[in-house]
């Protein structure tokens, strides 16, 4: 089954092929990844989907854990969340075809974000299942481009730990470091 | 203040912070060749109280760290230049990565300025050693230097312990800063080595030990890195629960103990492979189901509970499906566990394991008399007889010798075998034996190597003179690539594609190196040349011509159940008719 997994990171060079090479070599599937800024500057935060059993899921987590920088991993597979996808998907949309494929957008509530005498792109966020459906009743008209983010996602309600890559409730390592040099 | 020096120091180098924070950190010897990139290190060396080795490759030097680190739990350290300096090295931080040996990684890389220009002796080290690395660093400035040393020694030697590369551009070395050690304090946000389990989880895993009639322990690397051996011990003999060990495990659990059963699978003792597959319980300790211990996943200890203690979570259920994991530095787990191990009577169940033993006996072909033919488990049992009594370290290689060492060396204590085992890579050995007895220079150290490995890194004979260290070589040379043979043997109908060896006469090498040397051929010289090799004032290498086609039984082919093993042919036991 598809997990989804919120990745904290060390906002430092390197750290995606860190993550990257990790699942690479554990032959683990990643099916998307996303990182971008966080509300903290020496933060970063990853939201990976991955194929994966129950027991490929956890081992997945600690080998996540096992990277020096990875700060914080969250498995919301299982938890109520908000899960978006981005994509912009180019139409042919000829003349008698454009009021179709406008209607179309309007019931999927996407944005129409270039409009050219022989196609039109759509914007569109969502769940990956709604972008899905738009897609499938956009290609009998001819799909001729398409980018996907892949997807973001956030736990619904109450905020997860607090994550900080100098404050103070995943300080244990550095606690422990004055007590053994 | 600390050993009278400051804490605080303006306008030091990179290159100097570089050998004051080793210093601190404990370093007194580091393993290195020098090159363009890292020469301000070397230059800022004379400044320094460590003590430099020069290796003869940089594959030497890691396994010489890798050798250090196992014979006295401390971190080694390896230095090398940028480029081929630095991929050299790749091999031994591999070994050391697979085995969970600490060491440190000094690379000099181009100036910062240069990176990505594909410069003279350019590469990517932190890119190419990602995977086989705990974890690795690239510093650009000098004022990085002290904290990224602090942090690479604190992570290679914490948790599950593992190698750390540090590559310092060469202006990093060259530019000045102010030295501040307090403030240089690691930052790891992030870094969790100290993990232990739950209370619910110790009560679930002594009650699978009290209801168990048929435990056994399996005991790993762990215990000797974790330094459990008193604690293990006391459990098994608490609890009655006898022990099998891994090859890296060989030195945890006394192997005169009346519990201890031997190593287990691939070419473990029978009996072990079978109480295995018999137990209804197995116990974890420290190590991780190799494919090498386990054969057939499928068919392994289908009747066993599992308990597994493993400091490293990533462990838990990859390869074995654990009913209860204890995750946990196992000295620790283990001081929580003993105050509730109950003494049960086991003795039914020791009873059917010692008829077990009796029916491999006759693969036991150590006290065999002498039939005119030199064995390899002649040499190594009377290698053990002569020097069992001392504080002797076996550092082997990869291949039949180091299955007949692992068989017929009884090891005694913690740290008394080194040998590469989860890489299995050959030419470790008399580098990985450089190391330790540099560590150790009090111990006797017994270099026992194939024909094959030995000529894989033997230009560091003379490190070992250059040093003037005295490390004992016994080469086991049947002018095969003897384990790859005996793959051929069983598995590809004796077709010995690119395994005969053509060697050198070894004895004439060692002698051009300026180490005293001789050849052995038969059985009666082997303790003459042994007791020889020990009262010389020096290094000695003795080249043992053992039978050409012997065969290390017994052996649970790779995907195979590990009770279904390839024994001995009674052909052996034959050529002792002479008894």
């Amino acid at each position: 089954m598809l997990n989804t997994y919120v990745v904290y990171v060390e906002n430092k060079p390197g750290v995606l092929t860190r993550v990257a090479s990790l699942f690479r070599r554990r032959a683990f599937n990643i099916d998307s990844l996303t990182v971008g800024r966080t509300e903290k500057p020496e933060v970063s935060r990853m939201t990976i989907t991955v194929d994966a059993d129950h027991d490929q899921a956890r081992r997945i987590e600690a080998n996540l854990y096992k990277l020096v920088n990875v700060l914080l991993v969250e498995n919301i597979t299982n938890q109520p969340a908000i899960v978006r996808d981005l994509a912009m998907i180019k139409v042919a949309a000829t003349h008698e075809a454009r009021s179709h494929v406008l209607e179309l957008a309007s019931v999927f509530r996407a944005r129409v974000v270039d409009v050219a005498p022989e196609s039109l792109t759509i914007e569109i966020t969502g769940a990956e299942d709604k972008i899905d459906g738009l897609l499938e009743v956009l290609r009998p008209y001819g799909v001729l481009e398409m980018v996907r983010t892949g997807i973001v996602a956030m736990r619904r309600g109450k905020s997860s730990a607090p994550v900080s890559a100098s404050g103070s409730d995943l300080d244990v390592a550095e606690e422990d470091v004055s007590h053994s040099v | 203040m600390r050993d009278g020096k400051p804490m605080t120091q303006k306008n030091m180098t990179g290159a100097s912070i570089l050998w004051e924070c080793l210093e601190r950190e404990g370093v007194q010897h580091v393993f290195g060749y020098p090159g363009g990139a890292i020469l301000p290190a070397y230059d800022a060396l004379k400044g320094s109280k460590i003590h430099h080795i020069l290796v003869r490759h940089e594959q030497g030097a890691t396994h010489m760290a890798d050798g250090y680190a196992r014979a006295s739990g401390q971190v080694g350290v390896a230095v090398a230049t940028s480029g081929p300096g630095a991929t050299n090295m790749v091999t031994g931080i591999a070994t050391a990565m697979l085995d969970s040996s600490p060491i440190v990684c000094i690379t000099g890389q181009v100036g910062s300025k240069l990176i990505g220009s594909d410069a003279f002796q350019e590469t990517d080290i932190t890119g190419v050693t990602l995977p086989i690395t705990k974890h690795n660093y690239l510093v650009t400035h000098a004022s990085e230097v002290a904290r990224t040393i602090r942090e690479a020694f604190y992570v290679a030697r914490s948790g599950r312990p593992g190698p750390v590369l540090v590559d310092i551009t060469k202006d990093a070395q060259q530019t000045t800063c102010e030295f501040d050690w307090e403030a240089a304090k690691p930052q790891l946000p992030g870094y969790r080595p100290d993990l232990s389990p739950e209370q619910e989880e110790y009560e679930q895993a002594l009650e699978l030990i009290h209801n168990s009639k048929r435990p056994v322990i399996l005991a790993g690397h762990g215990i000797i890195i974790s330094g459990a051996m008193n604690e293990v011990r006391e459990f098994a003999e608490r609890a009655g629960i006898p022990v099998a060990l891994t090859l890296l495990g060989l030195g945890a659990f006394p192997a005169s103990h009346p519990l201890n059963l031997g190593m287990m699978g691939m070419h473990g003792e029978a009996w072990v492979n079978h109480t295995i597959q018999e137990a209804d319980l197995l116990l974890a300790f420290g190590m991780r189901f190799d494919d090498r211990v386990t054969g057939n996943l499928k068919t392994y200890a289908s009747n066993a509970k599992k308990i597994h203690i493993e400091i490293d979570p990533a462990e838990i259920n990859k390869n074995v499906k654990v009913d209860v994991p204890l995750v946990g530095d196992l000295r620790e787990v283990l001081h929580e566990l003993l105050p509730h191990v109950e003494t049960i009577d086991r003795s039914e169940w020791l009873d059917s394991i010692d008829k077990l033993k009796g029916d491999a006996a006759v693969r036991d072909i150590q006290n065999l008399p002498d039939s005119g033919h030199l064995y390899a488990a002649h040499v190594i049992n009377d290698l053990w007889r002569e020097t069992r009594d001392g504080d002797t370290v076996v550092v082997t290689d990869v291949g039949q010798h180091q299955m007949w060492e692992a068989q017929y060396y009884k090891h005694e204590k913690a740290r008394s075998l080194i040998t590469s085992g989860g890489l299995g890579t050959m030419g470790f050995a008399l580098p990985a034996a450089i190391g330790a007895k540099v560590a150790r220079p009090e111990s006797e150290v017994w270099v026992v190597v194939g024909d094959g490995g030995f000529q894989m890194t033997l230009c560091e004979l003379a490190t070992i003179v250059q040093e003037k260290l005295k490390v004992h070589i016994a080469i086991i040379n049947n002018g095969f690539l003897g384990m790859v043979r005996q793959w051929q043997e069983f598995f590809y109908e004796r077709n010995y594609a690119a395994t005969p060896l053509l060697n050198p006469d070894f004895a004439k090498l060692g002698e051009a190196y300026g180490i005293r040397s001789m050849t052995v051929t038969e059985r009666s010289q082997v303790v003459p040349s042994v007791q020889a090799a020990r009262q010389h004032d020096g290094p000695v290498l003795i080249n043992f011509r053992v039978e050409q086609e012997d065969t290390v039984y017994p052996m649970v082919a790779a995907g195979a159940a590990l009770h279904e093993m390839i024994r001995r042919p009674s052909k052996i036991v034959e050529t002792a008719a002479d008894e």
